[in-house]
């Protein structure tokens, strides 16, 4: 067991090595550079372009050395926490990035968890009361969330909020907290602001989790080994929560490593129409105008994320069936 | 063995005059789309204390219905519409409850539910939970019933698991059942139902997916629990010999109603109903003449037209060599994962040293246990799976040698007409997406052969050969039963006009009575068409009912082959005696010799007498003993030595 999570934690190296190479070709395959979008962008405004500044800018960012060195400065720089330098915004890219991350995962984390705790109970009433008037309006509610698009539901739910509840439309804190330091009093806006988004960007993904837990349990409940713990004598809660569901566990298991990336990239576009002050918004402005060090570095986050969240659920998969942990190791 | 933990139940001396179960006027309703089904129709029997009754009937019959009502394990659809299931429960000092009024899931059924009447299924690797050990999932049952401490718990499952025979109790209590064999599986299920010590054991087709040895070690160790805790055991079954082996009385079910019911002696001495004489003139008997027929139930009436004209010179050829195995090997490779992925390789032989001949019109059967290489014989043989060494080699009727193994490209397409397949399992090997006339004529598509015409002529021709009406070419496989599938599996192997067919287990599927007449069609198929088979098998009777000649294979090797008479007659190899030992015959006045099966275990080589075991020094060799009937023994050995 050791020797297999040991395993997995290498091949983790060359699999982000690989991403990394891909990631920094896949930012550099549309013709020109940062600079020239930028020239671009001075001349529309009719303003002159000083031929001897873009040199000098040039240069500075070593954007006139050839690609391997740039991606092996870039690379390096990042094993060492430097992320390079966002051109647009002027500064270094982890002090552009800063705040929002922590709000990134935030939200996220906070939507996974809002995704469970409804999708759960629902789920399992869905599948032992298969066919019933409760399991079909649930699974109406459920399709009705699967087909309304995030960001309409954002739209809705923003003049919704406004207009009952009086919470200031879009945005995570009051204006005022915006640039202002940590606080006690900023934590607390911040939590009565999220719920919105989260709920806008968790219910596609309840509703899916709840198709998906009852199909699965509804597989499980047919196994013959759930009328063996029956004919034991089992009563039923008891029987359920032993069996079916521990089994049934595994696809969900085998899902978190999708989560974490589904849902952060899932919310750029109710992010970009909530004005969310998070990662979505700035990777697309940074895609757009080819500011290369803070796209990549927002790339990379997400490979990160995934791989590490793939190992996370084959580990806990390994922990929860031993079919896995005993014969796994083998093949 | 440790001692037991809590007493055998105290029997107290009230109420004993009753039986243990008595089922009055039951009727199960299953409500269905709108319609109601009635399962189960006003049946009446009972079980005294200590005895073993047998629940006999085809599939569909209400027998496996009927346990459910008594375990109170209906399905939601299903409903008792009247009738009583009086239970004497000794838990309760012998009230007599009405299962039948108890909710399924009330505290009450919960406590007679495994405390007092518990069950063994058939398939012993899907009702374990793959996730649980063994130990868990048995003490589980005994912490429901019974106010035992943890520690008294697993001792009490530690010795259960001993007495289910278990080698190593404390190691098996930290294993999967993954990890076990089908039968060490079983010999778990069955610790599990007895761990409380119930009243009453049902035992639902036990031993209907296991090997006959294996079988035969299940019974008998049902008996022994059975006459040591003084339980009665309910059987359900099919299989006519286990009934003759081991009940006390019959009940025999046919569309969910009882035809007749008595002690095993006067049923099957003297059987009164028209359908039990039928089912037991159903099942192959090893001492039935080569003529004799099987009578189903029901008979497929086949019609054979002019199509399907064997071709004029076939009759001349039988008796001549068709196929030719030399030698032929496999093994597969288990690549054991180091830390980077690259590691040892274990090698697990799954035929060793395999070479025999069939010729045209035999009727060739390979008999082996699961494991014993006869899945991979077959499918090295189709030219599935390429052997690692040996030749095949196939004689046509012009009279060429073809190396199979050298064959490539369009003349390995071209001859795979000449061979084809029968599988064992009629649900899963037909697409249920395809209408039967898809099926059939997909090898005509495939093989470019005739135009649309006369596809549709011969796929008309191929459905009314395996007895089934033509109007149902267009129907889904899904609407037919297990053995109308069989018949369509069998008529798509035969649209290519093979010459040699393999049948890999294609009625072990099936009930006896459909057996019987998936086994008369094969038979009369061959005679009329002229056909050769290949016929795998792990049923005797079977095996003994359609093959000529027959080989028996164990750890990928045929230890013994001859034709059948001299097989059945005159088995030599220890391996065949202990197989056709275990197979249980629908006559209680043959029963099993339990005594002679108890120190068995001859399905390993280890435990063979010298003459036959191989040993490191000198290989084995295969012994003419005269007249073809060949044996695999040491080379030291001569024939003198056998007799």
């Amino acid at each position: 067991m050791l020797i297999y999570i040991l395993r997995r934690i290498l091949t983790m190296i060359p699999t982000l090595l690989i991403i990394s190479m891909l990631v920094f070709v896949i930012i550099q395959l549309p013709p020109g550079d940062y600079l020239e979008s930028y020239i671009a962008e001075l001349q529309s405004q009719g303003e002159s372009v000083n031929e001897e500044k873009i040199q000098y800018l040039r240069k500075e960012y070593g954007l006139d050395k050839s690609m391997p060195e740039q991606y092996w400065t870039w690379m390096t720089g990042m094993l060492q926490g430097d992320f390079g330098y966002s051109f647009e915004y002027d500064l270094p890219v982890n002090e552009v990035v800063g705040d929002r991350l922590i709000l990134t995962v935030l939200i996220s984390i906070v939507t996974i968890l809002f995704t469970w705790l409804i999708a759960f109970p629902i789920g399992i009433y869905s599948a032992t009361h298969q066919y019933s008037w409760g399991d079909y309006g649930l699974s109406f509610l459920g399709f009705i969330g699967l087909a309304t698009p995030n960001f309409l539901l954002a739209l809705v739910m923003l003049y919704l909020a406004n207009v009952y509840f009086g919470t200031s439309i879009g945005g995570l804190m009051a204006p005022e907290y915006i640039d202002a330091p940590w606080s006690w009093a900023k934590v607390k806006d911040i939590l009565a602001h999220l719920w919105i988004p989260v709920v806008v960007i968790g219910t596609s993904g309840t509703a899916g989790m709840i198709r998906r837990i009852r199909a699965n349990l509804l597989d499980e409940l047919q196994k013959q080994y759930v009328t063996t713990g029956r004919a034991k004598g089992l009563p039923p809660g008891k029987l359920m929560r032993k069996y079916p569901l521990r089994i049934a566990m595994n696809f969900f298991v085998a899902d978190v490593g999708n989560l974490l990336p589904q849902v952060i990239s899932g919310a750029e576009i109710v992010a970009v129409v909530m004005s969310l002050p998070t990662t979505g918004p700035m990777l697309l402005d940074a895609l757009q105008s080819q500011d290369m060090y803070l796209a990549g570095s927002f790339l990379m986050f997400l490979a990160v994320l995934t791989v590490v969240g793939v190992l996370v659920s084959d580990l806990a998969l390994a922990a929860l069936d031993p079919r896995v942990r005993l014969q796994g190791a083998d093949r | 063995m440790p001692k037991c933990i809590f007493e055998v139940s105290s029997i107290s001396q009230v109420n004993l005059d009753n039986p243990l179960l008595q089922v009055e006027n039951l009727s199960v309703d299953f409500n269905i789309h709108g319609g109601t089904i009635q399962a189960v129709r006003d049946i009446n029997f009972s079980i005294s204390r200590g005895e073993t009754v047998a629940l006999v009937g085809e599939s569909g019959s209400g027998k496996s219905v009927t346990a459910q009502a008594i375990l109170g394990i209906l399905p939601k659809i299903a409903s008792i519409s009247q009738g009583s299931i009086n239970f004497a429960d000794p838990q309760q000092d012998n009230r007599i409850i009405d299962i039948a009024k108890l909710d399924r899931d009330s505290a009450g059924m919960r406590s007679i539910r495994g405390g007092s009447i518990s069950i063994i299924f058939q398939e012993p690797m899907t009702s374990l939970s793959p996730v649980h050990t063994i130990g868990d999932q048995i003490s589980e049952a005994l912490f429901l019933h019974r106010p035992f401490s943890h520690s008294e718990g697993m001792d009490a499952t530690r010795a259960m698991l001993q007495q289910v025979g278990f080698p190593d109790p404390a190691r098996a209590m930290k294993m999967y059942p993954f990890e076990l064999s089908g039968g060490l599986r079983q010999r778990a299920m069955i610790a599990m139902a007895m761990v409380c010590h119930p009243a009453l054991l049902i035992a639902d087709e036990p031993t209907t997916a296991l090997d006959v040895t294996v079988q035969a070690r299940i019974l008998q160790l049902i008996n022994e629990l059975q006459s040591a805790l003084n339980m009665a055991v309910l059987i359900i079954t099919h299989d006519l010999g286990v009934v003759a082996n081991v009940a006390d009385r019959v009940v025999v079910m046919y569309h969910g109603q009882i035809t007749e019911s008595g002690p095993v002696d006067t049923i099957f001495s003297n059987p009164g109903h028209p359908y039990l004489q039928a089912l037991l003139n159903s099942v192959p008997r090893f001492d039935m003449t080569p003529d004799e027929r099987l009578t189903p139930v029901r008979e497929a009436n086949y019609t054979i037209d002019n199509m399907l004209d064997p071709g004029s010179n076939a009759q001349q050829l039988i008796g001549e060599p068709h196929l030719i195995v030399q030698g032929v090997g496999k093994s597969f490779g288990i690549r054991k994962t180091g830390l980077f992925g690259i590691g040892a390789v274990n090698r697990v032989v799954a035929v060793e040293d395999v070479s025999f001949q069939i010729n045209r019109g035999d009727s060739f059967g390979l008999v082996g246990e699961s494991g014993c290489g006869k899945t991979t014989l077959s499918k090295m043989l189709m030219l599935a799976t390429p052997p690692d060494s040996g030749s095949i080699e196939y004689r046509s009727a012009e009279g060429e040698t073809i190396d199979l193994l050298a064959l490539e490209g369009q003349p390995l397409i071209d001859f795979r007409q000449r061979m084809q397949l029968v599988f064992q399992d009629p649900f899963s090997s037909l697409n249920p997406r395809m209408t039967v006339f898809d099926i059939l004529r997909e090898p005509l598509i495939i093989h470019n052969i005739g135009d649309d015409d006369y596809q549709r002529e011969w796929a008309q021709s191929l459905i009314r050969l395996v007895g089934l009406d033509p109007r149902f070419l267009s129907r889904y496989p899904h609407s037919f039963s297990g053995g109308q599938r069989q018949r369509i599996g069998i008529a798509r192997a035969l649209a290519l006009k093979p010459k040699l067919l393999i049948c890999d287990e294609p009625v072990s599927a099936l009930d006896v009575s459909i057996q019987a007449q998936i086994l008369n069609l094969l038979k009369d198929l061959q005679q009329e068409l002229g056909l050769t088979y290949l016929f795998i098998s792990h049923n005797l009777g079977v095996i003994h009912y359609i093959a000529d000649r027959i080989a028996v294979m164990c750890r990928g090797n045929i230890v013994e082959m001859a034709s059948r008479d001299q097989l059945f007659a005159n088995p030599m190899h220890p391996y065949t005696r202990s197989l056709l030992a275990a197979v249980p015959h629908p006559d209680p006045t043959k029963p099993l010799d339990f005594d002679a099966l108890r120190n068995a275990g001859l399905s390993d080589p280890a435990n063979w007498p010298d003459k036959f075991r191989p040993d490191a020094d000198s290989g084995t060799q295969f012994l003419d003993i005269g007249n073809g009937h060949r044996v695999r023994t040491r080379q030291s050995v001569a024939h003198s030595d056998l007799v």
